[in-house]
């Protein structure tokens, strides 16, 4: 059995669910949903459903915001790719592809700050990629950005990875 | 369409301020959340307390506004206390780094008891 890893020269056409939506903040909950259903359905954790879908969201709050500057009528589209495992000793993956028609952008500045500088903003990036096992961000021909994320079901038993925990704060 | 369905609680218990969203915070509530923060802040207590029992999802730009506002609190030399996190909103913390900057509890009733 072979996952599904992602590649620069594939796109939207190997994608078995594609969702269109215009660049307005009322659908990100939407697609969420979608993101996090279908990973359960594949058998992924709750907490990595979660964070998946997290980082999806993540993903189209920076092209609505930054990409198309907050205009609410511009297209994105979502493809979403799984590899279902069926009992073997492989592992269930999904491949998401977010493509847009904003302006372009040099994908080696799309990068995450420095989180010990601590201020408002700038966190995105960093949470698509410490969710996701592979985020490439790449300038589409023609215009746009496409941004192509997998995650491979972490073994059995076994949830997604958190940073270990800092300085002894208590949560209930 | 309605960009924002975030409800949010404000009252004041003891010297604390407690701020109390309920929903999601995401991109379309940030800024809604933001102006109820800002309000806390202008209350002038010695401390705010966020208690997000009732949020069920959060984004960066939730965070983010949580951020200002600790930025504003250290400013103006009051406590920023967040508490009642869910696993979920409290991997955002985690992941971004932040659980070791914000002073959090598991309860309102221990953020406002805490002296």
């Amino acid at each position: 059995m072979s996952h599904v890893h992602p590649s620069n020269s594939e796109s939207m056409q190997d994608a078995q669910v594609r969702v269109e939506l215009l660049s307005h903040p009322t659908f990100i909950s939407g697609v969420r949903e979608l993101v996090s259903s279908i990973c359960r359905r594949i058998g992924f954790s709750e907490l990595c459903c979660g964070q998946m879908a997290l980082a999806v969201d993540e993903a189209l709050c920076n092209v609505m915001k930054h990409g198309y500057e907050g205009r609410e009528d511009q297209p994105i589209s979502i493809g979403m790719q799984v590899h279902e495992d069926k009992g073997g000793n492989d592992h269930s993956s999904i491949r998401i592809v977010i493509e847009d028609r904003a302006k372009q952008v040099d994908p080696k500045s799309i990068c995450g700050r420095d989180l010990q500088d601590v201020r408002p903003g700038g966190l995105g990036v960093h949470m698509i990629r410490e969710i996701m096992d592979d985020a490439i961000y790449e300038k589409r021909e023609g215009g746009g950005m496409r941004l192509i994320m997998s995650k491979k079901n972490p073994s059995q038993g076994a949830s997604c990875r958190l940073p270990d925990a800092g300085g002894g704060q208590s949560h209930g | 369409m309605a960009d924002s369905t975030l409800q949010v609680g404000f009252e004041t218990q003891g010297t604390a301020v407690v701020v109390s969203p309920q929903g999601e915070i995401g991109y379309s509530e940030a800024t809604v959340f933001r102006t109820w923060l800002r309000k806390a802040h202008d209350a002038k207590t010695p401390r705010v307390v966020v208690d997000l029992s009732k949020v069920d999802y959060m984004n960066t730009p939730g965070v983010a506004t949580l951020v200002e506002s600790l930025q504003i609190a250290k400013k103006s030399k009051t406590r920023l206390i967040l508490c009642g996190m869910n696993e979920k909103v409290f991997a955002i913390f985690r992941i971004a780094r932040l659980d070791t900057v914000f002073e959090i509890t598991p309860t309102a009733a221990d953020a406002v008891a805490k002296a």
